[in-house]
């Protein structure tokens, strides 16, 4: 084993090489060969007792990457427990727009996620897997593709994978929107239950992983639980990929510490240091003073005090001078916009609320905008099949709270010359037809 | 044993025959989609089992449950 498994203190916070190891060098797509040259090659499972890397990733503690944060190992033996041929979906879908971290690394090590879908499908007992990318990324699914036919050719996995193009949209990268699609529906969220453990795939236990969380899964099975937790704390193991984006000098992909500082992870990226505000968790995140966020750890734990989360290890820094109410306005239209169009108060809700949010920042509130934000986010929250409509409303309160000051002066219809400034983002057409198939 | 009032969102279109029903249980938003109070009192089973039986698109369901197990 020639990789660098312990923690480099880096003059700002802990910079981990596992996930990234051999990015720099590679600068594309890691061949089979620079693959094993970096971390050698898998441990075939039944040398180890397929149960074995259940223990491993339990032990591990290594929790899901795309989002919910959810025991892995829990998630693992659930489906591995249930009757019959299992099936698993690596997500690879990562619909959030302010993260990379998914697509970056299946374009430099499409082996890594590999190994981790063939182990976990060896673990669970499943007789086939599946890799959903969004189909937007061409080059991305060429690239894999191509890995798994390297694969085919030396004979690595017992388990196929195959690889699927589906809709890019926000909502299409949860999990029930999979397993809908992969059973011959549209990439829409389903009701629950049943869960995909429980229901999946061709009705049979599913296991759904972000592509993330399987690379982890494919490092833990060739160096061990112990090896995995001598990185991150007691209450967040690991390393995890971050995407830091907005005011920042060097914007792009970290492989971070668990339990780093926000701020550490800002200045890692060299944030601006007029900057106050930044976004938390990404589109579906919260808004926060930076001075209020930099000395918590950014993880589940330190950060549930303050209602905000990781999500998929989003931070998107505000920059100085522009405001913090239109590019809140402008992300809520996004996800009104993306809705699936299934439930009442996301199909009229959202687009309600982010009316009221686009007046309030542009400084021409009709009434009185803030007080019908306020009551409509009580009719929107927790009504859906999907946790779509809560995250856009938790967003938007965060906004509200975190620009409280912004929002009065809005209010009282005082220009902001900052609301005017360029927009990062193009904003989005609410009435674009999304293809859902 | 308690009895329960559970919707599919999905499923429901807003007729609002359920508000008409069981407005002791069932409130509107503003758009016409209800908002209901999930626990349903032994004293109108009955009228939410007539909620359930209107709904156009058989978007409400009643479930027994006991207390303890109820999600939260």
């Amino acid at each position: 084993m020639n990789l660098d498994t312990t923690a480099r203190r880096a003059p700002h916070g802990a910079q981990v090489s596992r996930l990234t190891a051999g990015w720099q060098d590679a600068g594309r797509a890691a061949t089979l060969r620079q693959h094993a040259a970096t971390y050698g090659l898998l441990p075939t499972i039944s040398g180890r007792g397929g149960h074995s890397l259940l223990d491993e990733v339990a032990a591990a503690r290594l929790t899901g990457r795309g989002g919910a944060g959810f025991p892995t190992g829990v998630k693992m033996r659930t489906v591995a427990s249930k009757r019959g041929l299992r099936v698993v979906v690596a997500n690879g879908m990562e619909s959030e727009p302010a993260s990379e971290k998914d697509q970056a690394l299946l374009a430099r090590a499409p082996h890594l996620v590999l190994d981790g879908i063939s182990a976990a499908a060896e673990a669970v007992g499943a007789n086939e897997a599946h890799l959903c990318l969004p189909r937007t990324r061409d080059w991305l699914i060429d690239s894999l593709l191509a890995a798994v036919a390297e694969r085919q050719r030396a004979e690595l996995d017992r388990v196929p994978v195959f690889v699927h193009d589906l809709p890019p949209n926000y909502v299409s990268s949860e999990e029930t929107s999979l397993v809908h699609w992969l059973n011959g529906g549209e990439a829409k969220p389903t009701n629950t239950p049943p869960r995909p453990f429980e229901r999946g795939v061709s009705k049979r236990p599913t296991l759904v992983d972000n592509v993330e969380t399987l690379a982890h899964v494919a490092l833990i099975a060739r160096y061990g639980a112990r090896w995995f937790r001598e990185a991150g704390r007691a209450d967040a193991a690991g390393t995890m990929l971050t995407t830091v984006s907005g005011a920042v000098a060097q914007p792009g992909v970290y492989e971070i510490e668990a339990g780093s500082g926000v701020g550490e992870v800002l200045a890692m990226a060299g944030a601006d240091m007029a900057s106050q505000s930044v976004l938390i968790g990404g589109y579906f995140g919260t808004w926060h003073d930076i001075s209020e966020v930099a000395r918590l750890p950014f993880t589940a734990a330190g950060l549930r005090l303050i209602g905000a989360a990781p999500g998929a290890a989003v931070l998107y820094v505000l920059p100085p001078g522009r405001c913090g109410l239109a590019e809140a306005a402008r992300i809520l239209s996004y996800l009104a916009g993306q809705g699936a169009q299934q439930c009442g108060p996301c199909i009229f809700g959202l687009p309600a609320i982010a009316d009221d949010l686009a007046q309030l920042a542009s400084a021409r509130p009709e009434g009185d905008p803030i007080g019908r934000m306020q009551r409509r986010f009580g009719q929107i929250a927790g009504r859906g099949a999907c946790r779509h409509p809560d995250g856009a409303v938790r967003m938007a309160e965060s906004a509200l709270r975190t620009f409280a000051a912004d929002a009065h002066a809005h209010e009282r219809r005082r220009t902001c010359l900052a609301a005017q400034r360029p927009r990062p983002y193009p904003p989005q057409s609410r009435t674009a037809q999304l293809d859902w198939r | 044993m308690s009895m329960r009032l559970e919707i599919n969102p999905i499923a429901c279109t807003g007729h609002g025959l359920c508000a008409d029903l069981l407005p002791e249980l069932v409130e509107m938003d503003e758009w016409g989609y209800p908002i209901i109070g999930d626990q349903v009192p032994n004293h109108l089973a009955v009228h939410a089992r007539r909620a359930v039986n209107a709904c156009p698109t058989l978007a409400l369901r009643l479930t027994r449950t006991r207390r303890q197990q109820e999600k939260s």
